[in-house]
């Protein structure tokens, strides 16, 4: 019966779905910005395993995880939006496809 | 009560995701992120990580994705992209295999186990004591990880210097601009700039 007592398991399924869904955006998209929110993605849906681990292993440890990966998320997107910025200041509507200057 | 939450947010998740992927706007994008981090809250609240959810409104909902409204908007990049062109030949169906196998390789892994988690049991504090989970969250932050607790307020400045650094126009990149390297020279280099910059580095 579908409507059964929810399994943590299926809170892992789900996230699994999420990141492989992240990872796909961000191999075919070429927007930098949207790659970066694909990041985001995913980095969600590790956040929700660990919180479904740690409510399977009864322990804290796991949403401790979550909240160090909620600190480096932030910083990330500061950083990176930074980048982004400064990049498409430059050069406006530039794809990933586009920023090539390190090609040897 | 459970099964019913899941379900609703976890498709509220999924639709979020695919809408992150697959509009063409990179505003829809943000707004479609939204509904995913919401829903990933919803999912927290289910398993009891209250506080996690709340800080996932605040931070994610709240700061991230309007950095990111903000960054469209500031650039005015909101111009639809053109998903029709393939740039590489095969590059859809390539990344499409491998987001299949980045599903299904988890779900195997955990199919081997029985659905369960496997490992040890930690022991920084228990859920299931019934105490509220910022109370337990909270001591472990503050003495098992308190190296690391204090690591991120550093990572944090860090960030924030950064920004400020990768915002402002540095000279660096304006002398590549005027020796032509970014674009067409346009002007001569002019002596006080240049010594300008070299005292500066």
């Amino acid at each position: 019966m579908l409507l059964a007592a929810v399994e943590p398991a299926w809170y892992l399924i789900l996230a699994s779905m999420l990141f492989a869904i992240g990872a796909v955006g961000l191999l075919i998209r070429r927007n930098p910005l949207v790659m970066f929110m694909c990041v985001e993605l995913m980095l969600n849906a590790v956040t929700l395993t660990f919180v479904t681990f740690s409510r399977m292993l009864d322990d804290i440890g796991g949403q401790a995880a979550v909240l160090f990966v909620l600190v480096v998320a932030a910083a990330e997107v500061v950083v990176g939006l930074g980048i982004i910025v400064a990049i498409l200041r430059r050069r406006p509507a530039a794809t990933a496809d586009d920023l090539s200057l390190l090609k040897g | 009560m459970e099964t019913f939450i899941f379900l609703v947010a976890g498709a509220i998740c999924l639709v979020g995701a695919l809408g992150v992927v697959l509009s063409k706007n990179p505003v829809h994008s943000a707004l479609s992120l939204v509904a995913t981090l919401f829903g990933i809250a919803v999912l927290f609240v289910a398993q009891e990580a209250n506080f996690l959810a709340a800080v996932q409104v605040i931070v994610y909902a709240g700061a991230i994705v309007v950095l990111f409204l903000f960054v469209i908007m500031l650039l005015g990049v909101d111009q639809s992209e053109d998903l029709d062109v393939e740039p590489i030949v095969g590059q859809r169906s390539a990344a499409f295999f491998v987001g299949i196998a980045i599903f299904f390789l988890p779900v195997i892994a955990l199919a081997s186990t029985a659905w369960e988690a496997t490992g040890m049991e930690g022991n920084l504090g228990r859920l299931s004591d019934g105490g509220p989970d910022i109370e337990a969250l909270g001591e472990v932050v503050f003495t098992r990880y308190l190296l690391a607790f204090e690591v991120t307020s550093i990572l944090l400045v860090i960030a924030v210097v950064g920004a400020v650094l990768l915002a402002k126009k540095s000279r660096v990149s304006e002398e590549l601009e005027i020796e032509g390297l970014y674009e067409p020279a346009v002007a001569e280099p002019s002596e006080p700039e240049s010594d300008d910059a070299e005292a500066d580095a």
